[in-house]
């Protein structure tokens, strides 16, 4: 019997979850929300040494503070831009962490339930944990490795894919029934190496740009398979704060996909039905208008509404403070500038707001789609820095086009637009943007970082 | 009484609850929230270190006590990391607002403006 105040403690922990999850849902309250629910975790953590008799104390201690260290000195270093894969990180070790704990559980009802002690419903819900665990394990490094680009970052298909998922699907349930029957330590590695390879299996078709719909679906696994863990071990804390996880995570995703205007079947399948196949991935050759940043300048210094749209390149060039400098030079000239948002600019929806943040571009600037997208058509300029996907009238026009169906920024409507790029490499989703080649269209190509000083040398000049 | 409802239900009970509160405490968030409320969200599902925890400590072999303390180590990270880099990212959304009466860097531009004019 656990004692009934580290029950009460567990529940308290819980209570903290809850409102930490309400809170992370509205600005002015995130960050005393995200406190919460770390002081919540550290409840439990501490109480639950007496939950029951621990064995192994010290090695115990030992192996937490190793992981805060980790932990933490990963949450330190990274880079603002490479957030993404890093929480796909942290999600696939609580997924490898809850599988684990799945399997020695096994192991230790191993023994009472051959002797039929042990109710099949424990045994079913064990299964699905050591699936689900390690599925989302292997997924989430799939998932990173697309992120960081150790791997290509378009669909990655080959014959008889499908089938191969579907079998290792099915083989894994087909071992979960027989561990339920016939309950062994062995059933239980076997379907977690099948875990393993659904879960690389089910990213591996999924398009860069879908890939933080992924994430956040690989996070939703990993909820409901700690509620599952949660079950097994007789701990309600796990099964309270794993669903809560798994159902938020569940409608997050949803929110998500609906922001880019896919189901998410489609999201996850639709390269399977070829057709992500669309982009070519390469550089085009087709003629486009280039110019210099002294043109650009005298563009923006005698605009008297200009807007900014920002994507991930911004980002990875580290251009966003000099950005922020130039339109506060634009202002000062009295342009009237803001920042038009796309919900899923950079790789994570909300992203871009985290790297504005940081450059402290002040919060009223920052417009979101909705808010913003009547406003392109009285748009003198429109200046587009490292975006690619978020203005591409393909989504509009091109059917069979991987990002068909979602709202974008209306930058076409705008007088003119200016894009600065790197390169004529065709953006995250891998498909050619037909905006570049119309008329009111002009180049700037270079390291945005660079082109972007020079360009607020130029308007400093006039 | 003590027998009036089945553990089994009570499970279920408070699983159906936990999805109804889990959709509901986040059905209103923002866009611009989706990054931080997803990793704020992982971090949380890092209390599986409390069945990592308990597994490690009933281990009876030196295989079982290697596994467990994997275990433990992979749920820190999970959430102890989770919840710094969650935090680190909410820092920024706070800071600019506090900075605003103070905003040096705004002086700054603005005196050498006036300066060189």
């Amino acid at each position: 019997m656990i004692p009934t105040w580290v029950q009460l403690a567990y529940l308290l922990a819980a209570v903290c979850f809850i409102v930490a999850l309400k809170g992370l849902s509205s600005p002015r309250t995130a960050r005393r929300g995200n406190l919460i629910g770390a002081v919540g975790a550290l409840l439990a953590t501490v109480v639950v040494f007496w939950e029951r008799d621990i064995d192994h104390v010290l090695p115990i201690l030992v192996a937490i503070a190793v992981g805060s260290v980790a932990g933490v000195a990963g949450a330190q270093r990274v880079q603002m831009t490479q957030m993404p894969q890093l929480v796909a990180l942290f999600n696939g070790v609580g997924g490898g962490a809850a599988a684990l704990v799945a399997l020695l559980e096994l192991a230790e009802l191993g023994e009472a339930a051959s002797l039929g002690e042990v109710a099949e419903f424990d045994l079913a819900a064990t299964a699905f944990t050591i699936l689900i665990g390690s599925l989302s394990f292997s997924g989430s490094l799939v998932t990173f490795a697309k992120l960081q680009e150790l791997m290509t970052t378009r669909p990655v298909l080959f014959p008889g894919l499908p089938v191969a998922f579907g079998g290792s699907l099915l083989a894994a349930i087909a071992l979960s029934v027989l561990l339920v029957v016939n309950p062994a330590l062995w059933p239980g590695v076997v379907v977690a190496v099948l875990g393993l390879v659904v879960g690389v299996l089910l990213v591996l078709p999924v398009g860069g740009a879908d890939v933080p719909i992924v994430i956040s679906l690989l996070n939703a696994f990993t909820g409901l398979s700690v509620a599952a863990g949660g079950y097994v071990l007789g701990n309600t804390l796990l099964l309270v704060a794993g669903t809560l996880v798994g159902a938020a995570g569940t409608f997050l995703t949803r929110l998500m996909a609906t922001a880019m205007g896919r189901s998410l079947a489609n999201t996850l399948f639709g390269a399977l039905k070829g057709g992500s196949t669309l982009g070519a991935g390469e550089a085009s050759d087709r003629p486009v208008k280039s110019t210099a940043p002294e043109d650009v300048a005298i563009l923006l210094g005698y605009a008297q509404r200009v807007l900014v749209v920002p994507g991930y390149g911004l980002a990875v060039a580290q251009a966003q403070h000099t950005l922020r400098e130039l339109v506060d030079v634009l202002t000062e000239r009295g342009v009237q500038v803001d920042y038009a948002i796309h919900p899923v600019a950079g790789r994570m929806p909300g992203h871009m707001n985290v790297l504005l943040a940081e450059a402290q571009v002040p919060y009223e600037q920052l417009k979101e789609m909705d808010e913003i997208n009547g406003e392109f058509k009285e748009a003198d300029v429109v200046l587009v820095v490292g975006a690619n996907d978020v203005v591409n009238p393909a989504a509009r026009t091109t059917p069979g086009a991987p990002i068909y169906g979602m709202p974008i920024l209306n930058a076409d409507e705008a007088r003119q637009v200016v894009f600065m790029k790197r390169s004529m490499r065709p953006g995250f989703a891998g498909i050619e943007n037909e905006l570049l080649f119309e008329p009111q269209t002009t180049l700037l190509f270079g390291d945005a970082k660079q082109t972007m000083s020079k360009l607020l040398n130029a308007v400093k000049a006039l | 009484m003590d027998s009036a409802i089945s553990a089994e239900v009570v499970w279920l009970t408070i699983f159906i609850l936990s999805v109804f509160v889990g959709v509901e405490v986040i059905s209103k968030v923002s866009s611009t929230l989706h990054t931080p409320l997803m990793s704020g969200a992982n971090a949380i599902h890092g209390v599986i270190l409390v069945g990592a925890v308990l597994v490690t400590g009933s281990a009876e072999s030196a295989a079982a006590l290697v596994v467990g303390l994997i275990a433990v180590v992979l749920a820190t990270v999970n959430m102890v990391g989770g919840f710094v880099v969650t935090d680190r990212m909410l820092q920024m959304f706070g800071g600019r607002r506090r900075e605003q009466p103070a905003d040096s860097a705004g002086g700054r531009s603005g005196s050498t403006k006036a300066t060189r004019q």
